[in-house]
């Protein structure tokens, strides 16, 4: 029965995106921006998800890892034409790895803590990369940033806004299959145990440090990936991307979507990026509507956006019990 | 429960349909001009962003939304002062409204951000406030559809350099908001001077936003003559009382922006006597000034800044050019060429622009006095002009060549030679 109804979410999910990636081409040129922007900074927050709703390690510094993959595609295409053709690829591998690699630095220090500690040890190594690149002018162009004055060619030119949308979109898609992946292999139950509790995995004879720390790697390195399309996407490169609030946005649409669900991370870039980018060019109040929006999924919808389907079958089974269990019965859930 | 959920979901739906009713704006019609004004709405830098709106507003509404019988229609958008979001609302305005130009920027980082966007989709981009020297400096190249009406953030703090040389003092302290505008405000200011023989002692150097000096204000060196101050945003209504309080007696001056009319209301009497330098005051006594400094505090309850102004005067530019033009859009490069040609009297004095599409525009030498101006009946802290710098271009005395040749004003440029 689990099986078949994760059969029929993965299938939604499926459908959903293959309308998604069919409908959005034809838009406006401004909603297919949007798309883009949002489908490349969901990859972040999928990455954060892997800590945050599996192995239950609330991150606040993962713009830090955005920031190195957008930042060397930046400082290697603006000083030394580096990834404007087929080396693109090269910046994407590079981006990954130089990601990871910060991550393999900070998670020695980050992941010796859990809770409310892990979480003020990643907030400060964030604002340590912040502050390179908000400080070091010579290399990061300080506040002013650095500008992506073309993007990449190579055979397909991304400058179209339509290849570049399916290009992010592809990205987009294999990190989400590669993290579901991972999430449900052997690695991936584990780390769940760990966040469920910790200690009986270790009595188990789990690492719990070492699945950990890998996890914390990896959602470095989708990080960085999401830093490399974003620096394309947005085309500058500023200390704006690697500040506190973009850690703290992450984790909100993390939490908005809904926590553990991988999926809910691009439903929250996408709810909190339309109010922002495109409901701010029609009202002057869209503040409000974010913040209640916030207020109102974390008090009615703890699960997120996510969950709506399942709130909705609790409510239609929980008035009339015996009738929707009839009913329960006779649908193939 | 459930009923309330139910409720709650019907009045969220409502909401949504609401906004979306909103949302369905009538078709532009062909003639009419259409301009895209991006400033911060939301955020610490909203107040600047009130002040820029209104100043536009005000000359649009004398003008009646009409230039040489076009139809002008402006279209908010709200930049946050984020560099990304400025870039994703100037696509907005380009590819949804297909505006003809857009108009504005705060921050040094959003002029950056903006240029590009008008050079890859060719529309005219009219930078009113971001200051960034660079933009129409050593990078002007690669912006052919850029236009500047405000200033550089040197501009004024070169002449300030020559007048405080000119009081006598040898030994300065400069202060200033840790980002490009301010090092190039300093930069400006130290160049000129240091080569007039005064000398920089020390450069302070606090996080944009900060609000409290008590950690720097004791490592200020007893024997300068004076202070240097460049302080944005909220900075400026603490600087000062918090080195007065500390007991410094000496005079304190200041980079336009520490002092100008977007802050100055807010301020207390221990400013008074302080100096700063820009290309607009709203104490500037000629009577198109006074009448503008009426006009809009009758209209909206404030004195004007230098915000207000600069895009007042923007909007009077455009009007100009479509005068010339018999009210039709003559496309990108012929708008920018016949901006730059401009010569006009605008609230600030003349302003005319140097082969680089930058203000040439007199400085003015203010300090704040408490007196009674144009005939307001209350006692009020006004930045009187004390001495007028004219016609002062982006190069200061140095030559266009000779400027280009140093690189722009950094951090590192000019290097201290004086600091310990």
């Amino acid at each position: 029965m689990s099986m078949a109804r994760d059969r029929v979410k993965i299938l939604i999910v499926i459908v959903v995106l293959a309308a998604v990636a069919l409908v959005v081409p034809h838009a406006t040129s401004f909603i297919i921006l949007l798309a883009t922007r949002a489908l490349a900074f969901s990859i972040l927050v999928m990455s954060l998800d892997l800590l945050l709703g599996f192995t239950g390690l609330a991150s606040l510094g993962q713009a830090a890892y955005l920031g190195v993959g957008a930042y060397l595609t930046a400082i290697l295409a603006a000083r030394y034409q580096v990834g404007l053709g087929y080396d693109f690829w090269l910046v994407v591998a590079l981006g990954m790895f130089g990601a990871a690699a910060l991550a393999a630095l900070f998670g020695l220090l980050a992941t010796r803590a859990t809770g409310v500690y892990f979480l003020m040890i990643t907030l400060a190594l964030g604002q340590c990369v912040w502050g390179l690149a908000y400080r070091w002018n010579s290399l990061t162009g300080g506040d002013n940033g650095i500008n992506l004055q073309h993007r990449p060619k190579f055979g397909i030119d991304l400058a179209n806004p339509v290849t570049f949308f399916y290009v992010v979109f592809g990205f987009f898609a294999v990190s989400l299959l590669v993290l579901y992946t991972i999430m449900r292999s052997p690695f991936g139950r584990s780390l769940v145990g760990i966040r469920e509790r910790e200690p009986r995995m270790k009595i188990l004879g789990y690492n719990t440090w070492l699945h950990k720390y890998l996890a914390f790697i990896i959602a470095g390195a989708f990080g960085g990936l999401s830093g490399v399309l974003w620096a394309h996407t947005a085309g500058i490169v500023s200390p704006e991307n690697v500040v506190l609030t973009t850690s703290v946005d992450a984790l909100l649409m993390a939490v908005l979507g809904g926590a553990g669900t991988l999926v809910g991370g691009v439903i929250g870039a996408g709810v909190v990026l339309f109010i922002r980018e495109y409901l701010s060019t029609l009202v002057h109040w869209w503040q409000y509507v974010l913040g209640g929006v916030y207020v109102l999924v974390i008090l009615y919808l703890p699960g997120g956006l996510m969950s709506i389907p399942e709130r909705i079958r609790q409510w239609r089974t929980a008035p009339t019990k015996s009738v929707a269990g009839e009913n329960l019965a006779a649908t193939p859930h | 429960m459930t009923c309330r959920i139910e409720r709650r979901a019907g009045r969220l739906l409502a909401a949504v349909c609401f906004a979306v009713a909103m949302a369905t704006v009538p078709a532009a019609a062909q003639e009419e001009l259409r301009i895209g004004f991006i400033a911060p709405m939301t955020g610490p830098f909203a107040q600047v962003g009130k002040d820029m709106s209104d100043g536009l507003n005000m000359y649009m509404e004398a003008a009646n939304s009409t230039f040489a019988g076009t139809k002008i229609k402006i279209i908010v958008e709200d930049s946050q002062a984020k560099p990304d979001t400025a870039v994703t609302k100037a696509k907005k305005l380009i590819l949804e409204d297909h505006v003809q130009m857009f108009i504005g920027g705060v921050l040094a980082s959003e002029g950056y951000a903006l240029a590009p966007v008008s050079t890859a989709e060719k529309t005219v981009y009219v930078s009113s406030i971001a200051a960034a020297d660079d933009l129409t400096q050593r990078q002007l190249a690669n912006y052919p559809y850029f236009i500047r009406t405000g200033w550089t953030s040197s501009q004024p703090h070169q002449p300030l350099g020559q007048w405080a040389c000119d009081q006598g003092y040898k030994k300065i302290i400069a202060v200033a908001a840790d980002y490009a505008f301010g090092y190039e405000v300093v930069g400006g200011f130290q160049k000129v001077f240091e080569d007039c023989g005064g000398k920089i002692v020390q450069k302070i150097w606090p996080p944009l936003g900060t609000k409290d000096f008590g950690p720097y204000i004791p490592t200020f060196k007893s024997d300068a003559d004076a202070v240097f101050s460049l302080m944005v945003g909220p900075m400026p209504l603490q600087f000062p009382k918090q080195v007065r309080a500390s007991g410094w007696t000496k005079p304190i001056i200041g980079g336009g922006t520490s002092y100008d009319e977007s802050v100055l209301p807010f301020m207390g009497d221990e400013v008074i006597g302080d100096v700063s330098a820009l290309q607009y005051s709203a104490a500037l006594q000629t009577p198109k000034n006074e009448a503008f400094v009426k006009t809009y505090r009758a209209k909206y309850g404030k004195v004007p800044s230098y915000f207000s102004e600069s895009n007042y005067t923007t909007a009077m530019m455009i009007d100009e050019v479509m005068k010339q033009t018999k009210g039709a859009w003559p496309g990108p490069e012929a708008f920018i060429a016949k901006m730059a040609a401009l010569k006009v009297d605008a609230p600030r004095g003349p302003v005319s622009f140097d082969d680089m599409r930058n203000p040439v525009q007199d400085i003015y030498i203010k300090k704040v006095e408490k007196t009674k101006m144009f005939g307001y009946d209350k006692d009020e802290l006004w930045n009187v002009v004390i001495k007028t710098y004219p016609a002062v271009s982006q190069f200061w005395t140095y030559g266009k060549d000779a400027f280009l040749k140093q690189p722009v004003y950094s951090r590192d440029f000019p290097p201290c030679k004086y600091c310990e």
